[in-house]
């Protein structure tokens, strides 16, 4: 197991894609710290990059690297190895590249000039969110075989939920404006990990007061201790959850 | 050593596999014959639970390989279409199958290395490989680990005549060691001096198994390729 995790990254680090994603992000980030002042402001910038470029990069890269390690599988297949492992290890492996790249590429940054909780949870979150979207990837490509759908699939999934979620929202919010809907948008924001992100960072950065009434209810909801171990739990839900469909599909899956 | 009970697959609709009873035992070579899209590498892939059947179950001495994988230390297997990670060198694939499968302590048979001379290709990457180059790589790590199954699948299609030599003499040695080999094969006059027994098999169904005495006295036929043709005219005859 350890062995395959081993050669999974060491594929993965072969492939200049993540050197380059993470290249990206530090320059990035140094250019945002170094621009501005005040670090908080920087941090904000960051936001917007962490809730839509890494989920993005994470997911098609993770899609694209299953449709092609489909030989690599297929040669694993036939050793004595459990499926199990072979599906968990490239878990293991992508989760763990995409996770280091952003910690060089945005961790160290945020360590540098803003080391205090909100950039510490800032770090957190992109890590949780690189991997929800590695396994939201694997569960896309192991049901899909063709692969230009799959890939498909994995950006239209990623579209959905950093662009057209939030656009359904509005527009329910809109149409239901008579009725209190506070608790309804707590719930829906459950279904989504990258605005559940997004609320937790803005409370964190304490200018959710600019932002109106329901954002008391997600004061109520999500701050505070007990707030913040059920956002991580159902952070850690959305990596669970499709990571553990998927392996079951891979098990039963001809190759 | 190995029986299939039962097995029917199917791919969407498509009845891939209908009802594959076999058997197969130690200290043979079984030459799986058909005409194309008839069945033979799906019905090898569920042995090595590369592809699951609808139903039925395969034993591997005497257990079933469903939610099994500890028998596949006993498979070497040699794909029809060696399919490797592009940007591995050959050497590194080498060593990475080594690696996975060096908590086994089986006797590392490294005679196809020298006679295959794949130290000078082991810079190599994969995806720069001819084909025949790939099969001679495929060929070496399925005898590497001196299992007691060797499963073939087309094993000399792209070699040169002088490397398929050397595989066919591999073979019968692999035989006289009391193992079991599994081929399919278009080309049969070569499978003729190696093979034991031969199954048949016809759009997902086995048409016969048979020792290959018992094939030509049945025919009349001298060899194998001459038997099968002699089979394969008659049932054209009955339809």
């Amino acid at each position: 197991m350890k062995k395959l995790i081993k050669y999974v990254i060491s594929d993965i680090l072969r492939n200049k894609i993540v050197i380059a994603y993470t290249i990206f992000l530090l320059l990035f980030s140094f250019g945002l710290f170094l621009v501005e002042e005040i670090p908080e402001k920087s941090l904000m910038s960051l936001l917007t990059l962490n809730l839509t470029l890494v989920p993005l990069v994470s997911v098609m890269f993770s899609t694209i690297y299953i449709y092609n390690s489909s030989e690599f599988i297929e040669l694993l297949a036939a050793q004595p190895i459990k499926r199990n492992q072979l599906w968990l290890s490239l878990f293991l492996g992508l989760s763990f590249a995409l996770s280091i790249a952003f910690f060089i590429g945005c961790g160290i940054p945020i360590l540098i000039f803003s080391a205090n909780g909100i950039g510490i949870s800032m770090l957190i979150t992109g890590i949780i969110l690189s991997i929800i979207f590695v396994s939201i990837s694997l569960f896309s490509s192991v049901y899909i075989k063709d692969k230009t759908k799959g890939i498909g699939a994995s950006l239209l999934i990623w579209l959905f939920f950093t662009i057209l979620f939030d656009g359904l929202v509005l527009f329910l919010l809109f149409q239901l404006l008579d009725y209190p809907l506070e608790k309804l948008i707590v719930v829906l924001s459950i279904l989504n990990p990258v605005d559940l992100v997004r609320i937790v960072s803005l409370l964190q950065m304490d200018i959710s007061a600019l932002m109106g009434a329901t954002t008391a209810v997600f004061k109520k909801s999500f701050s505070g201790n007990i707030g913040s171990l059920v956002t991580y739990g159902i952070l850690l839900l959305w990596i669970i959850i499709p990571f553990f469909i998927s392996m079951r599909k891979f098990n039963k899956k001809d190759l | 050593m190995i029986q299939f009970k039962n097995i029917n697959k199917y791919f969407d609709k498509f009845h891939v596999l209908k009802n594959i009873n076999l058997n197969f035992t130690e200290n043979n070579i079984v030459a799986l014959i058909g005409p194309n899209a008839c069945g033979k590498t799906t019905l090898i892939k569920h042995l090595l639970g590369m592809v699951v059947a609808n139903s039925g179950e395969i034993l591997f001495n005497n257990k079933s390989i469903a939610k099994n994988w500890e028998y596949r230390n006993y498979i070497g297997y040699m794909p029809q279409i060696g399919r490797y990670p592009e940007n591995m060198t050959v050497g590194q694939v080498i060593e990475m199958i080594e690696d996975l499968r060096s908590n086994t302590k089986q006797h590392l048979d490294k005679e196809l290395y020298e006679s295959y001379e794949l130290k000078n290709i082991l810079h190599k990457r994969m995806g720069t490989l001819s084909g025949g180059t790939r099969q001679k790589v495929s060929a070496y790590l399925a005898f590497l680990f001196s299992p007691q199954v060797l499963v073939l699948d087309e094993p000399t299609a792209g070699l040169d005549p002088l490397s398929a030599l050397i595989l066919k003499e591999k073979i019968k040695k692999e035989k006289e060691n009391g193992k079991l080999v599994v081929i399919t094969s278009h080309v049969l006059s070569e499978l003729n001096d190696i093979v034991n027994e031969v199954v048949y098999m016809e759009e997902g169904t086995i048409i016969f198994e048979k020792s290959l005495e018992q094939l030509k006295a049945d025919t009349g036929k001298l060899n194998l390729q001459e038997a099968i043709a002699h089979i394969m005219k008659e049932e054209n005859l009955n339809y």
